[in-house]
């Protein structure tokens, strides 16, 4: 029996453990991620078990954390990094935007960076200011940088190991509110293939409307399509999964079948994925569509303080009133 | 001492008390003298400085150095120089876009690049054309980015050199992480020589005010990693002096950060080699970081786009001018009978064939076919790179004879 009912965290945790028993250059460095475990306790136990050399309890700097994972991904390791939440990423931008993502194309594929940048991201968890953010959208617009989102334990689990092993450098985007969301994760590759890491997975199939999207929202898009099955909607939910790149394949032909889409997302809509998605499906799937594509997202503000995010953030409502709009065209 | 040691050592003068760190006003800097911090071991004449409080640490690598060593950096000194001039040349005829010379320099950079061992591995900013001579790099490697071709492109592994950053202050960061990667393959306090490993970060004054350099300070500082922070602080961040960067100068700055830090005329080529070499050796030991700071000057403009008219004054630069690096280790060997015309000729010579060859092989240096521009964007392969690379080809080939 390799099956085990884990929690998302516990599934990041076993599968950093995993790729750490998998391969010795493997290194985790952030704030507190060392005895703590960090503060969300995904690396609980595992400098107790490999050392403080391969689970570095690093300076509180972020630039810092990101720049030197540079310098050992180019020694040959490879650096996963927590950045503490995703407010907290800005001060690494520029090593981000300026060095990682440039690195392989810049030396004319004679360096790799083969380094994963963990980031607990999205609100719903009564936090203060910076605490809350979706700015995925920024490191999606790069060039060079991949940039995943797992929705459950399995994912977790097996995407981290991904994006591990990948040799490009990886933004891995948590949905730190269902951490403790538990499910059965097969652990036994044997059991079968885990999906590719830049596929979409059609987690609840349908033929209506078509519902992208990733991260925290996969929860809440499920929880949306239980309520309109009982309206007699048929929603058909896709968690992309990948941010970038995007697996098209798998989106358009969901919109072909059901001519409608819905994009939900937590980040503000201007500029964010669904504005890309929205711009791909309507050029490839034109003469499928019975609606425009809808977004529901945060709204275009700062992230507001805790007592306004329920209503800053998509809920059911939100995502059943557009779907009803998309419907009614 | 060696049989061809290079001179004899120099009578000690009676101690004097070593200089007390004084904090300065932010205008009090003199930027044409080091204060008596400062390393030196040949002054501004070829003259052999005595011992001093100040140099006295790092004489004995200096008394080891044969005529050999001697003729060889001073050649090293005048290849770079010409390498740069080429640069700054084929930039004003219309063969590169850009070129940021480092005339004034030359001591500095090859003091430090010649005090490292093969399996160090050093992280320049992009002015540091020296140290690549030192590192083997071939000197048309460096032309490729400034033409416009690529944006470096060259095997960093190779030669241990890697590429130019542009970004001030980044790869202070990539150096420590690499230094960290050595600590932690065990390659340092080994005793082998051959193994025990150290890594040098490059950067200038006005890289010192980066976050980036300061977080870099506190990593290594943490770790206790094999790095040398070596600052040229050549007076000038384009057009602000060192006042309008910090108010306490970076050697004295590295204390802060729990490691030493040590003030070298970065004119002396003698000096900087001794104390660069000090501190590699005290880093493979595993005795952790140093920052060194070489007080040197920008005796060009920032780069070939810049105009220093605008912001110093000429009288500054003819003080610098008598202090030149080349002029004095060729003064100090000329006095010491390591060197002759003959010698310095012959190195006059070579000047002029390496500069043909770069000038040579920078106007034949082919522009990469278009869709190279698509290549190495990522390791794996990437659907939206792999789709426009092929939809640019079809739209290149649809115009009448294609392009």
């Amino acid at each position: 029996m390799t099956a085990q009912k884990l929690s998302l965290a516990k599934g990041l945790n076993a599968g950093l453990r995993k790729a750490m028993e998998d391969d010795p250059k493997v290194v985790l460095m952030g704030e507190d991620v060392g005895k703590l475990g960090g503060v969300f306790r995904i690396t609980e136990g595992l400098q107790k078990d490999f050392g403080e050399d391969r689970v570095i309890d690093t300076p509180l700097a972020e630039a810092g954390i990101v720049g030197t994972a540079i310098g050992l991904a180019l020694r040959g390791y490879r650096p996963v990094v927590e950045i503490q939440f995703d407010g907290f990423i800005y001060p690494a931008f520029d090593q981000i935007v300026s060095q990682v993502s440039k690195m392989h194309a810049r030396s004319l594929g004679h360096l790799r960076l083969p380094m994963v940048i963990r980031v607990p991201f999205g609100g719903g968890i009564g936090a203060v200011e910076h605490h809350s953010e979706s700015n995925e959208a920024y490191f999606a617009h790069t060039a060079g940088l991949r940039v995943v989102s797992c929705a459950d334990p399995a994912d977790a689990y097996w995407m981290i190991q991904q994006a591990i092993f990948s040799d490009d450098p990886v933004l891995f985007y948590e949905p730190k509110r269902r951490y403790h969301e538990r499910a059965e994760v097969e652990l036994d590759e044997a059991a079968g293939a885990p999906m590719p890491l830049h596929g979409a997975r059609v987690a609840r199939p349908g033929d209506d409307v078509t519902v992208l999207t990733y991260g925290p929202m996969v929860k809440t898009c499920l929880d949306a399509a239980g309520a309109a099955e009982g309206e007699g909607k048929s929603l058909e939910v896709i968690d992309l999964r990948s941010l970038s790149p995007l697996d098209t394949d798998t989106i358009f032909a969901s919109v072909r079948k059901t001519g409608r889409c819905v994009v939900v997302h937590e980040a503000s809509t201007f500029l964010a994925m669904g504005a890309e998605l929205a711009a791909q499906v309507q050029r490839e799937c034109f003469y499928s569509l019975e609606a425009p594509v809808m977004r529901v997202g945060g709204y275009n503000i700062p992230y507001p303080p805790s007592r306004f995010e329920e209503d800053f953030l998509p809920d059911l409502d939100r995502i059943l009133d557009s779907v009803d709009q998309a419907l009614a065209f | 001492m060696p049989d061809d040691a290079m001179e004899s050592a120099p009578q000690a003068p009676a101690p004097v008390r070593h200089h007390e760190t004084v904090v300065t006003g932010p205008m009090e800097h003199d930027i044409t003298d080091g204060g008596p911090d400062m390393v030196q071991f040949v002054d501004g004449d070829g003259n052999r400085l005595p011992t001093s409080p100040a140099n006295e640490a790092y004489a004995k690598i200096v008394e080891d150095l044969t005529g050999e060593d001697g003729r060889s950096m001073y050649r090293d000194l005048v290849l770079v120089r010409r390498i740069d001039a080429e640069g700054h040349a084929l930039q004003r005829q219309g063969e590169l876009g850009l070129w940021p010379s480092l005339l004034g320099q030359e001591a500095a950079q090859v003091g430090a690049g010649r005090a490292m061992r093969r399996q160090d591995y050093a992280f320049p900013g992009y002015r540091e054309h020296g140290v690549a001579w030192c590192r083997d790099v071939p000197p048309e490697n460096l032309l490729g980015m400034f033409r416009g071709v690529n944006h470096g492109g060259w095997d960093s592994n190779a030669n241990n050199f890697h590429l130019y950053t542009i970004v001030i202050g980044n790869q202070m960061l990539h150096a420590t992480g690499y230094a960290m990667g050595v600590q932690r393959d065990g390659d340092v306090g080994t005793g082998d020589p051959e193994r025990d490993t150290a890594v040098m970060a490059f950067t200038g004054d006005g890289g010192t005010a980066q976050g980036d350099y300061n977080e870099a300070l506190v990593f290594a500082g943490v770790a206790n990693a094999p790095l040398v922070f070596f600052v040229q602080n050549n007076q000038w961040a384009i057009s602000e002096p060192n006042y309008k960067q910090f108010r306490i100068p970076p050697y004295q700055r590295a204390r802060g950060f729990g490691f030493p830090g040590v003030r070298v005329d970065g004119n002396d080529v003698l000096a900087v080699y001794a104390v660069t070499k000090a501190a590699l050796d005290a880093a493979r030991a595993g005795q952790g970081p140093t920052l060194i700071e070489a007080f040197t000057y920008r005796m060009g403009a920032h780069t070939t786009s810049d105009d220093p008219t605008k912001y110093r004054i000429a009288a500054e630069v003819d003080i610098w001018r008598e202090k030149d690096p080349i002029a004095r280790m060729r003064g100090f060997l000329a006095s010491k009978g390591h060197a002759d015309e003959e010698f310095f000729d012959s190195v006059d010579k070579e000047a002029d064939e390496l500069a043909a060859r770069i000038r040579k092989a920078c106007q034949e240096m082919p522009d990469p076919p278009k869709p190279a521009m698509f290549d190495n964007v990522y390791v794996d392969p990437h659907p939206v790179v792999e789709r426009e690379k092929a939809d640019f080809i079809a739209y290149q080939a649809s115009f009448e004879g294609g392009k």
